[in-house]
């Protein structure tokens, strides 16, 4: 249980338009497998430019990068995608869905992408992970038929088809009125007890903090507590 | 698999916004089809005025200028060749019109492998007589069979029958022009007399219109045989041998060829009809010009439009990256929509075009220049409708390249942040 999934040694990132700023300071942690850790700071501090860089799409740092113990700093685009298609799940606050697709679609899409299953085997696991998450009734619909908190589950499904090692969010409940948080944290909750999920959140709700197994705060680009 | 998926995305991304893909695919469509239709019209057309000429003009034409001999005695001789000999009032000699030993050389002819044929042929000045009117013509000699087969004789005969001219002794087809002047209906005779003096009597078999007035108010034709018999000249006698070639651009070489080896004079048609080749080109080079424009701003269409989507599917582009699609497969996604589009409007316009072409073909045209035709002249030529397809994809694959470039280059990160 303690392998870490993903370690940060002293990441580094300035801004320098208009003027040099120091984003990130001397950042390093590590989320060990199975973890539901939370990141919470002011607006601002940084946090939401650290999950980027951590999620692979951010590649203009200093410092050094391990997914699953692999060196991720200075790789090229194309391996950077296929990393993030097949190791990292993501819940952003917006959702993101496709409207071209069907909700069943949306969700196997990143599935279809990694192509390691037949069609038939990702529909299954698509079905059964929206049975968990309560939504199975909606597959065939379209994202915009949604309600906000059903479309924030459907982006949870999607994150999870391919059984990802670790996954991010960013400000996942942002957007969601009080109850339809409640049932995104549960998820999660129940996908970090129930199936040993790794789970990164950044937010800036305090509550949500509070109940996840362990907090990183930050401030003016550095870690203050962890 | 891949390839696969990013084509159903790039589907599912044309059939969501279809009334935009109409749009773009409408104006490849409006483009090819106007390409092909234009093309195959003006083609057409320059195929008519190309063959009202060439059909009728013989690639090398051998005959006999008359003109004074280059080597006048006075130059032979030894005694004053290193004089230098001013001879006044030169003449034309008695050189005969008629082209020594023909019947050789047409066989010789005949047996060149660049040769596609032949036609021996007669000039005479005649009078026809109208009452106490004389008035001046032509009567061409004619090998008929070998006239309609290279020189379209039939097309221009439009009243009557060309056989006749072989068949019936003495009888000849006039110009219309000529005919109307005698009043000469089919089956009437018609007095002809020759430089000599003498008279004969033709029966008119027909007549004959090439569309060039002045020519059809001289011209009559009539067979070898009948014209040798109005001059009075054996049957070996022959003014021109007309010569019809496999390639055309080989005209000059051949001319000058023959004219070597049998000692006579040699025309090509190119010689003869210089103005000719200036005015078809010039029609077939407007015509693409018309046409590939068309299709750029077609492309500029596309172009517009995909850069358009791309503004518009911002946050799909962004997600399909997080998810891990990667520059590539964004790029593929939407080349595959320009191509689609491309691909789509163009055989739209393929289709259309033919069908404007034919329906072209069905609007009535009289010329009396070509009295065997009708309607427009519509060219359908093939290579139109592949260069038009094959334009139509290179036109949007670069109206798309752009675009997708663009749209592989989003950033996740800026667009995701930005909400």
């Amino acid at each position: 249980m303690s392998l870490p999934i993903l370690e940060a040694k002293q990441i580094c990132k300035q801004f320098k338009d208009p003027v040099a700023i120091n984003v990130l300071n001397d950042i390093s942690f590590s989320v060990n497998k199975g973890e539901f850790v939370s990141v919470i700071g002011k607006s601002g501090c940084g946090k939401s430019t650290l999950l980027y860089i951590l999620s692979t799409m951010d590649t203009d740092y200093q410092g050094e990068l391990l997914i699953d113990g692999e060196r991720m700093t200075g790789r090229k685009d194309h391996e950077l995608a296929s990393v993030r298609n097949e190791k990292i799940g993501f819940v952003f606050q917006f959702h993101y869905l496709l409207n071209e697709f069907s909700v069943l679609q949306n969700i196997i899409l990143p599935g279809q992408k990694l192509n390691k299953k037949s069609l038939g085997e990702l529909e299954n696991r698509a079905m059964e992970l929206m049975k968990i998450l309560g939504i199975q009734k909606l597959s065939n619909k379209k994202p915009n038929q949604l309600s906000g908190g059903e479309k924030q589950r459907v982006a949870i499904a999607r994150a999870l088809i391919n059984e990802p090692h670790i996954i991010m969010g960013d400000e996942p409940t942002g957007n969601l009125d009080k109850k339809n948080s409640e049932i995104v944290f549960d998820i999660f909750n129940q996908l970090s007890a129930e199936l040993g999920q790794s789970l990164l959140i950044v937010t800036h709700d305090p509550e949500f903090a509070a109940r996840t197994s362990r907090i990183i705060e930050m401030e003016d680009g550095r870690i203050i507590r962890q | 698999m891949s390839v696969k998926l990013n084509i159903s995305i790039a589907r599912a991304l044309l059939l969501a916004r279809w009334k935009q893909t109409m749009v773009a695919a409408v104006g490849v469509t409006f483009s090819i089809t106007m390409f092909i239709a234009l093309l195959g019209f003006m083609t057409g057309l320059n195929i008519l005025l190309d063959s009202l000429l060439m059909n009728r003009t013989p690639h090398v034409r051998l005959y006999r200028e008359v003109r004074a001999n280059p080597n006048q005695p006075v130059n032979l001789s030894s005694q004053y060749n290193r004089h230098y000999n001013f001879i006044s009032s030169v003449k034309s000699g008695n050189s005969r019109e008629q082209i020594y030993n023909s019947a050789t050389i047409m066989q010789n002819i005949r047996r060149d492998d660049r040769v596609l044929g032949l036609a021996p042929k007669i000039t005479s000045q005649v009078f026809f007589n109208e009452g106490n009117i004389d008035i001046t013509g032509v009567v061409y000699g004619i090998d008929v069979e070998a006239e309609i087969r290279l020189f379209y004789f039939n097309d221009y005969v439009i009243t009557g029958n060309t056989s006749d001219l072989k068949n019936v002794a003495n009888t000849i087809i006039l110009g219309k022009g000529l005919a109307e002047k005698l009043l000469a209906d089919i089956g009437d005779i018609v007095q002809v007399t020759n430089a000599q003096g003498e008279r004969f009597r033709l029966k008119v078999a027909g007549y004959y219109q090439s569309g060039v007035q002045s020519l059809d108010k001289t011209q009559s034709f009539a067979s070898i045989q009948t014209v040798q018999k109005i001059l009075g000249k054996p049957n070996n006698y022959i003014t021109d041998i007309l010569v019809k070639l496999k390639d055309v651009n080989q005209a000059a070489a051949i001319a000058g060829e023959y004219a070597n080896n049998y000692e006579t004079d040699a025309e090509d048609f190119k010689t003869a009809n210089a103005q000719f080749e200036t005015g078809s080109s010039a029609r077939s080079v407007i015509s693409y010009a018309v046409g590939i424009t068309l299709l750029i701003v077609a492309g500029f269409g596309i172009y517009n439009i995909l850069n358009m989507m791309i503004y518009d599917k911002m946050d799909s582009i962004a997600i399909l990256k997080a998810t891990g699609f990667s520059g590539k497969d964004v790029k593929l996604i939407f080349m595959v929509i320009a191509l689609g589009i491309g691909l789509f409007g163009g055989a739209l316009g393929l289709l259309f075009g033919f069908l404007v072409s034919l329906l072209l073909d069905q609007v009535p045209f009289h010329s009396s220049a070509a009295p065997a035709v009708n309607t427009y002249p519509i060219n359908y030529n093939p290579v139109f409708y592949f260069i038009g397809a094959v334009f139509s994809l290179v036109t949007t694959y670069f109206a798309g390249f752009f675009p997708a470039r663009k749209a592989s280059k989003v950033d996740p990160v800026i667009i995701i942040r930005g909400k």
